[in-house]
């Protein structure tokens, strides 16, 4: 089942379905090759000094917003991290208006006020990325309880990395999601380095039965294979729609680049050979592709030809927002207060 | 007119508008069937059950978080802080998140939340407990900062709050709550940015916040005995800010002094009286007075914690050097 558009309200909403046909995978796959393209596209304009400021890349990461924002309908909400762009891709956005938002520019989908790390795409659901580590685990809980109030089915995803698990605020907002039975899963995309850190030196225990201390059932997933992510979720997702959330899922996936784009030398935190293995062995991108072919959904001409489609598309987006305005001076002052 | 108390006034307000707006809910520590420490919430989980009336852990950044993302999806909620002292823990929630998100969404996003709370010292409850943080909140673009000065203010510009789109913060004085001032029985609301006017006078003004205003009110009744003519406003809201009334008042007078019960250093009263000397300098006879609460945390000692806060017998004596001609420097 294709996603079902905006207006979509919660009594008509389809349930969710697991995917089972040649429309469906191949939106997942072009959904994944659209990340990365972004990506790409992304670090070329920062290393070419075209971006102001920073930026995180989600490259390698794919297969998790993917596989779960494909098992969302638009009136999903999800809360998105300062490694974003993958999220708000997969829950429906358009290249243009990213782009412009990356540049500064009176387009982007916040007129150019919130930049990489706050982009927010309210009309999919996109309640925006954050650039508090964990800063937007209250509002994704907050999400579903108004859900809840409101008897509507809308689930909520609140994306956030495992660094972001030392957090206390995920220990308050999971006791109360799990006491209020709210339809919340809780993505933890697990990339094993909290910024330049690896994970294992900050995180005691197990990171999964810090969820199921408070009784909300956890699962781990590859999160490499978005065959595995959206079947996972889909279940999920269903359930949490008949209010038996919150849920829990560690994702374990790999970021290709580092911390930020400017994170070039990182041997003195990991090698050279672990990133070499997770991009030639694991790749997810790679490896749905193979299995694409070898299932015979697609031909190689095909997925050639679709990757290409989506090269121009993002060339495109680039080319017009580096020609598009900046906003108004006048602009500076005003969303301070809404009406 | 009837008469109730300031925490009669909060109920109401808030009654009327769960009533009005099923969007309206209230969470926070022992709101329900406590109806919070200071029982200003009495009743009110009777009426609205607790789908509507929620309590929550002790877990301020979560609850106030939870808040945010309500408001973002359509809801109007009125988040109880059960002391004001309580704001540092929240600071990412409110500040970071709450009062940002309309400006970084490009307009795309607002957060129509109320974060109820308190200040006010003197109730022998020491450091952690006493604070008057209105000042904090103020310094950040896209809070609203409102501070009722008595029942009728308390329950005009609770109901304005919840009626805002953005985040509000209002503090009311926890040691007013069983005050009673004259509230009519029908509807009305109190506008933002408004201030009021509490008594006129040409020989300068008393500017004053919240609990203040009681005092800056004894102040010029003493003063007006020595035939000092004493003008007392209050700005009910210090975000935005009614710049126009008082700038007007004390172009008539050419002397003022501000009075709030936040530490006086880079606090509310810092800010107004500097908005008074670049906007009405050449008015003025006298520099323009801060009064705040003295910079030191709020001790426990009620011998001692008298002295930190802000007195009629202060203002008034001040108000006198300020008359005479006599220049005062800080203190």
């Amino acid at each position: 089942m294709a996603k079902a558009k905006a207006q979509s309200t919660p009594q008509s909403k389809p349930q969710s379905k697991p995917k089972t046909n040649t429309e469906d995978y191949m939106r997942m796959y072009a959904q994944m090759v659209r990340i990365r393209t972004f990506e790409d596209n992304a670090n070329q304009l920062y290393l070419s000094a075209k971006m102001p400021g920073l930026t995180h890349m989600y490259s390698g990461e794919e297969a998790v917003a993917v596989g779960i924002c494909e098992a969302l309908t638009d009136s999903d909400r999800i809360t998105s991290t300062h490694r974003g762009h993958g999220h708000c891709v997969a829950k429906g956005a358009e290249f243009r208006e990213m782009f412009c938002e990356l540049l500064g520019k009176e387009e982007g989908y916040c007129r150019g006020k919130g930049g990489s790390m706050h982009i927010a795409d309210q009309s999919h659901g996109n309640l925006g990325a954050n650039a508090i580590v964990g800063g937007s685990m209250g509002i994704a809980t907050g999400s579903a309880l108004r859900a809840k109030l409101q008897g509507s089915d809308d689930v909520t995803v609140c994306f956030f990395g495992d660094g972001a698990t030392a957090q206390g605020l995920w220990y308050e907002v999971m006791n109360m999601a799990a006491l209020w039975k709210l339809p919340v899963i809780y993505a933890c995309e697990n990339n094993g380095y909290s910024e330049y850190t690896k994970t294992e030196e900050i995180a005691a225990g197990s990171i999964m039965a810090r969820a199921e201390a408070f009784g909300i059932e956890s699962h781990q997933v590859d999160g490499q294979d978005v065959l595995a992510v959206n079947e996972l979720t889909q279940k999920l997702v269903a359930r949490a729609r008949k209010g038996e959330g919150p849920f829990f899922m560690e994702l374990m996936t790999y970021r290709y680049h580092g911390h930020h784009v400017g994170d070039i030398n990182r041997a003195y935190y990991r090698s050279k050979e672990e990133e070499t293995d997770w991009k030639e062995n694991r790749d997810p991108i790679v490896r749905f592709r193979s299995w694409l072919v070898a299932e015979g959904i697609a031909t190689e001409e095909e997925i050639e030809a679709l990757n290409a489609e989506i090269e121009t598309d993002a060339a495109e987006a680039v080319a017009y927002a580096e020609a598009a305005p900046y906003p108004d001076a006048s602009e500076v002052d005003m969303h301070v207060y809404a009406d | 007119m009837r008469e109730i108390t300031l925490s009669q006034a909060v109920n109401e307000a808030i009654a009327e508008e769960m009533r009005r707006d099923p969007t309206v809910f209230l969470l926070g520590e022992d709101v329900a069937e406590a109806g919070t420490p200071f029982k200003v919430l009495s009743g009110l989980v009777e009426e609205f059950g607790t789908e509507r009336i929620i309590d929550t852990p002790i877990s301020e950044p979560g609850f106030v978080g939870l808040a945010v993302g309500a408001a973002m999806t359509g809801a109007r909620p009125i988040v109880d802080l059960m002391f004001g002292d309580f704001l540092y823990l929240v600071m990412d929630q409110l500040c970071n998140q709450a009062a940002k998100q309309h400006y970084m969404s490009g307009g795309k996003l607002s957060v129509p939340m109320v974060l109820r709370t308190n200040l006010g010292a003197t109730r022998r409850s020491a450091a952690q407990h006493s604070q008057s943080l209105q000042a904090l909140v103020a310094h950040i673009p896209g809070l609203k900062v409102a501070l009722p000065s008595s029942a009728y203010e308390a329950k005009g510009l609770m109901k304005t709050a919840i009626r805002d789109n953005n985040p509000v913060v209002i503090f009311e004085d926890k040691l007013m709550y069983q005050d009673k001032a004259p509230v009519p029985e029908e509807e009305y609301l109190i506008p933002f940015g408004e201030a009021n006017i509490k008594r006129e006078g040409t020989d300068i003004t008393l500017i004053a916040t919240s609990s203040m205003v009681q005092v800056a009110e004894k102040a010029a009744e003493t003063l007006a005995a020595e035939g000092i003519s004493a003008e007392v406003i209050d700005p009910r809201t210090i975000v935005p800010l009614d710049e126009a009334t008082l700038i007007e008042s004390v172009k008539k007078t050419s002397r003022a002094i501000v009075i709030d019960e936040g530490h006086q250093s880079y606090g509310v009263t810092s800010e107004i009286a500097s908005r008074l000397n670049e906007k009405a300098f050449y008015h003025l006879d006298a520099p323009v007075l801060r009064m705040g609460a003295m910079d030191v945390p709020v001790p426990f000692s009620p011998a001692l914690e008298d002295l930190t806060v802000p007195t009629p017998e202060g203002v008034a004596a001040a108000a006198r050097k300020l008359c005479s001609g006599e220049l005062i420097h800080a203190a």
